[in-house]
């Protein structure tokens, strides 16, 4: 009995332990996001979808606390991704109402990382759970997937240079859920010019899922956004 | 030659029904694009559940070479039947009226006057072109501003956007003109044809009208054997060929190619069968003229 009393302790104590241990890297990661109160940052976007042919975009970015972002293309018609918005670290961390469970480790780019799950405590909030991924050496979250209710899952991989003192990424690849697109037949009176369709795809997930690339050029940090951008259109 | 022509184009400006054309032209282009400007809603059928992944700007899609894009290929297909108006009564209207034996008592080769005819046929259907250019892409322009241009697209069982930037949009459109001039050409070299073996304008036009309504139903069948078997044949299938100059190419990250096209090939080869059928028809038209008995 006193074996077993010991043992239990033990346990407790160690995940006791590790519960700590991840609120503390979190916390570690979360305080460099968070000394960053606005942003605009200039880079190219790059969005593949299997149905949609488009230019690689020339972007702004725009943040201010607490969760305002916006995602401008400096010209043309840009395809913003609807759940872009989650590309700010601060919209997944930023509020502290969620329980952190710790998941253990994982690797990343041959790297070992601490892996935190992220439930909310509001029962309406259409994010189910999240899972981030914090390297332990630099306190920096590489990677990040959000389940939400409605828009499907997010999937977000960093990598960081320059701004990593900030929590600022230098490249985002973000996934999301893309619906399958179909024109009504018989509205375009297509030109057929006799070329053999492209072989179907093996990726099951083709049609399904997109990427969208952001290479940052530059931030300018904490001088101040024009609070306008973000209602603008 | 050139006094020929100017008695052609004159007796061709003198014609009420020439310009039914572009009174028609006129009424559609300014119907659409007040119909746009009102309601942007026809953006919805096109973008169908595009909006639920991505936020677009809807007022920018709808700009003067998006409009220019929409109605060319509204118009493009009845178009054909306005060419018609005016080059089946190429030589049928003279018999009609009479003129037809007093004009070949002139010392002027058949030869010369078909081809002096089908000369004014392709110079008013420029001049249609033209004028739609005009109001369909220049008005459009003026009136919606110009930007990108999404092109909607169903390749086989696959739907496509594409972007194409708007400095590399001016040439495309007129390319496509250029091809449209000559897809129109097949149509004026038809109605003159049958204008040949006709007494009266009205015969040449219904006939012309008729091969192409045809034509163009069959060539939008989607059934394999037609497919495979009858529509590389029918000169409907290349009508719309002037689209290929905006399907850009894409690079193997999915991006499109500036200044690129899909498939030129296919374009070529679509202007040559075109202007195979020109040759061909206009050579028949010659051949019969030649021989054609005017006095009985």
């Amino acid at each position: 009995m006193k074996k077993l009393l010991t043992v239990l302790f033990i346990t407790s104590t160690i995940s006791a332990n590790a519960q700590t241990e991840i609120n503390a890297l979190l916390n570690k990661a979360k305080a460099k996001i968070e000394s960053v109160n606005d942003y605009e940052a200039a880079g190219v976007m790059k969005t593949n979808v299997a149905f949609l042919k488009v230019p690689i975009a020339k972007v702004k970015i725009y943040f201010a606390k607490p969760n305002k972002l916006k995602v401008k293309s400096e010209k043309g018609i840009s395809f913003i991704p609807k759940g872009a918005v989650s590309i700010n670290l601060n919209n997944l961390t930023g509020n502290n109402k969620f329980t952190v469970i710790d998941a253990g480790t994982d690797k990343i780019n041959g790297a070992v990382v601490r892996v935190a799950k992220l439930l909310p405590q509001d029962e309406s909030s259409d994010v189910v759970l999240s899972t981030v991924f914090i390297d332990e050496v630099r306190n920096l979250i590489l990677k990040a997937k959000t389940t939400t209710r409605d828009n499907g899952t997010y999937e977000l991989e960093m990598t960081y240079g320059k701004y990593e003192a900030f929590g600022l990424p230098d490249k985002i690849v973000f996934s999301f859920n893309a619906k399958d697109y179909k024109l009504p037949k018989g509205i375009t009176f297509d030109f057929d010019d006799g070329a053999a369709p492209a072989p179907a795809s093996k990726d099951p997930l083709k049609g399904k899922k997109g990427r969208a690339e952001i290479v940052f050029k530059s931030y300018v940090i904490n001088k101040g956004v024009n609070q306008a951008i973000f209602t603008s259109q | 030659m050139w006094s020929l022509l100017q008695i052609e184009l004159y007796k061709i400006s003198k014609r009420p029904r020439t310009y039914i054309s572009f009174i028609a032209i006129a009424g559609i282009v300014l119907i659409i694009q007040a119909a746009f400007k009102a309601d942007p809603g026809y953006l919805n059928i096109l973008m169908q559940n595009v909006g639920d992944t991505f936020e677009v700007d809807k007022s920018k899609v709808i700009n003067g070479y998006f409009m220019c894009y929409m109605i060319l290929n509204t118009l493009l297909i009845q178009v054909p039947i306005l060419v018609a108006l005016v080059a089946g009564d190429a030589i049928s209207g003279e018999a009609n009226m009479g003129t037809l034996r007093l004009l070949l008592t002139k010392p002027i080769s058949r030869t010369k006057i078909i081809g002096i005819k089908f000369l004014a046929s392709i110079i008013y259907t420029v001049g249609l072109l033209v004028f739609m250019a005009l109001l369909a892409l220049f008005l459009s322009m003026a009136i919606f501003g110009v930007d990108d241009l999404l092109v909607f697209r169903a390749k086989a069982d696959e739907s496509q956007i594409l972007q194409i930037t708007k400095d590399d949009i001016m040439w495309r459109y007129l390319a496509a003109f250029a091809y449209a001039a000559v897809a129109l050409t097949v149509i004026a070299a038809l109605a003159l044809f049958l204008s040949v073996f006709a007494e009266n304008s009205i015969g040449p036009i219904v006939a012309t009208v008729c091969i192409v309504i045809i034509c163009t139903i069959i060539s939008n069948l989607n059934i394999p054997i037609i497919d495979k078997n009858i529509k590389p044949w029918l000169f409907t299938s290349y009508l719309v060929g002037w689209k290929g100059f905006f399907y850009i190419a894409i690079d193997e990250d999915n991006v499109p190619i500036r200044g690129s096209m899909e498939n030129w090939p296919a374009i070529r080869n679509s202007l040559f069968i075109l202007l195979a059928h020109i040759a061909v028809l206009f050579g028949a038209s010659v051949w019969f003229f030649k021989r054609k008995d005017i006095l009985t």
